[in-house]
């Protein structure tokens, strides 16, 4: 059985269609992701899951249980966490205390603790860092404490909104590594890219959004291949 | 010379005391909501009148401090509740009327209540006793509002600083979204935010009432105009920024009140030039400099926009 379940999902914004009827599983433990151009309404998925956004039907439905009334408070509780477009760090917060609000449901200090010091071994520069101001941290930094933080919830799935968006092309292949690590410590990964050639090589799963609707799935190998997919998102990038 | 300034200095000292209690809840609601709070003031006020009813319905005064304090922390959130939460996600602009329209109908009602007559506070024992002080003769309340301003602004400073509570609200009040993403509940800490505001008020309307000894509907407009004068002279969302941008105000009021005095006794004026009549005025050609010259504020942040 699937982890997370969408089905017939339609999103409006201010009378406008965002998401037209959207349906995709997401496997325990593997990497899926959804592509597509800009306004495709890859995000407003990613939103209506976390109780961002109100849906105006469908189901959605997370370890058997409908998350549709869930607000934004009690998705996080449920287990599913989000690493939102641009990182959106708390600025004005040290890096630790970006890694403590991620905890924030978890009551257990020790514990807190003990998964702090895990954040900072898969990322010793975060800890170089630690009391300075997460506004100061270069953007892959950032997108790195971003991650940390959405980590820190202890997320049994884990969403990212274009996380190499803005990145330089190094920082871009630490950050799709840092993904393939947390897949292979047994992480379900819901991943948003416009790097499609990117994320279609890590994905296990994968699907064409094209305004507001799926038009294309496979294994991420498949959509590689596929002439379609090559055309319109890939480009000059798969050769 | 110095018998002359100590006087008005003190005083002074004690009402930018009063006036940082209330800035602090202008400054801690717009950092949060990005709100001017325009009925604080009045709930300043409504604080007196609650204490002035309850004492005279013979509740002994030792109860009605802390009564008088946390009923006017739940006027703070009820407030919070009705007039501002529903308007949430509505142009900035309607919830600033929305608090206007409060503070005139908090004013009305107190007015209605009191006939618009003039209610003599009660004398809370202590702190209403004379005391001289340097050779200046005042009410002890004068001396301790200071001290008390300082280590109530100190506890608040550590809460914002080091507990779970505070560090969610310099979250929200960074980015309401990311917050609710971390499990934030926005609303307690919206809400938690306003019981703090309110509550000091309450402590304000305590230490400021003792000295004045008499409330009316419209005694917290002027008060609540200088701690929000004060709350933007220091850079509004700024705590430490109100509370000095208070103390500063309160001081050069009290001072320029007795400037003729002392312009006098240093032989430089041979008559009173009226120059007392200008310590209102002072606060608001304040305003007016800051607001041209640096509109952050002394410790305002450069970017007040949410990213």
């Amino acid at each position: 059985m699937s982890m997370l379940k969408v089905t017939d999902l339609k999103v409006n914004y201010g009378g406008i269609e965002a998401l037209k009827g959207i349906s995709f599983d997401v496997e325990q433990g593997q990497i899926v992701t959804l592509i597509g151009a800009n306004g495709a309404g890859k995000s407003t998925t990613l939103r209506a899951i976390s109780g961002l956004v109100k849906t105006a039907s469908g189901a959605i439905n997370f370890m058997g249980r409908d998350i549709i009334p869930f607000n934004a408070q009690q998705v996080v509780a449920e287990g599913i966490a989000l690493v939102p477009e641009g990182r959106r760090v708390f600025d004005n917060l040290t890096v630790l205390e970006n890694l403590k609000i991620g905890a924030y449901l978890r009551p257990d200090k020790d514990e807190v603790a003990a998964a702090i010091e895990d954040i900072f071994q898969r990322f010793p520069r975060l800890k170089e860092r630690e009391w300075q101001l997460a506004g100061t941290l270069s953007g892959g930094e950032q997108q790195m404490l971003a991650v940390g933080r959405a980590m820190m919830a202890r997320p049994k799935l884990l969403m990212m909104d274009e996380p190499s968006l803005g990145l330089a092309p190094l920082v871009v292949r630490d950050i799709f590594s840092i993904i393939r690590d947390l897949k292979s410590e047994g992480i379900t990964i819901l991943l948003i890219e416009q790097n499609a050639n990117a994320a279609l090589r890590c994905a296990d799963k994968a699907y064409v959004l094209e305004t507001g609707r799926i038009t294309i799935s496979g294994t991420g190998e498949e959509l590689l291949a596929d002439q379609r997919v090559r055309d319109a998102y890939l480009g000059s990038a798969a050769r | 010379m110095w018998n002359t300034v100590f006087p008005y200095l003190l005083s002074g000292i004690s009402v930018g005391g009063q006036y940082a209690l209330i800035a602090i809840g202008y400054t801690m609601v717009y950092g949060i909501l990005r709100l001017i709070n325009f009925a604080h003031g009045d709930v300043f006020m409504v604080a007196g009148i609650i204490m002035v009813y309850m004492a005279a319905s013979g509740v002994p005064l030792w109860l009605c401090i802390p009564l008088v304090l946390a009923l006017t922390a739940l006027i703070g959130f009820t407030i919070e509740r009705v007039a501002y939460k529903p308007l949430r996600n509505a142009p900035r602009m309607s919830a600033m009327i929305s608090a206007i329209g409060v503070s005139y109908a908090l004013q009305n009602l107190v007015l209605y209540i009191t006939g618009g007559l003039n209610q003599l506070y009660p004398t809370i024992p202590w702190i209403s006793q004379s005391v001289t002080v340097f050779g200046a003769t005042t009410k002890i309340v004068t001396v301790v509002t200071p001290f008390l301003t300082l280590l109530l602004v100190i506890a608040l400073v550590q809460l914002i600083n080091h507990t779970k509570i505070g560090m969610a609200m310099r979250a929200v009040s960074r980015d309401f979204e990311t917050s609710q993403l971390m499990g934030i509940r926005i609303n307690r800490v919206i809400s938690i935010t306003f019981v703090i505001g309110t509550f000091l008020a309450g402590v304000a309307s305590i230490l400021y009432f003792t000295n004045y000894t008499t409330v009316i509907q419209t005694s917290g407009a002027m008060p609540g105009l200088k701690a929000f004068v004060a709350a933007v002279f220091g850079g509004i969302g700024s705590i430490p920024g109100a509370v000095v941008g208070a103390f500063i105000i309160g001081i050069a009021e009290n001072i320029i009140k007795g400037l003729d005095i002392m312009l006098f006794k240093l032989g430089l004026i041979h008559g009173p030039l009226g120059l007392a009549t200008f310590s209102d005025a002072f606060s608001f050609a304040l305003l007016i400099i800051i607001l041209a010259v640096k509109p952050t504020g002394l410790f305002g942040e450069k970017n007040t926009d949410k990213v």
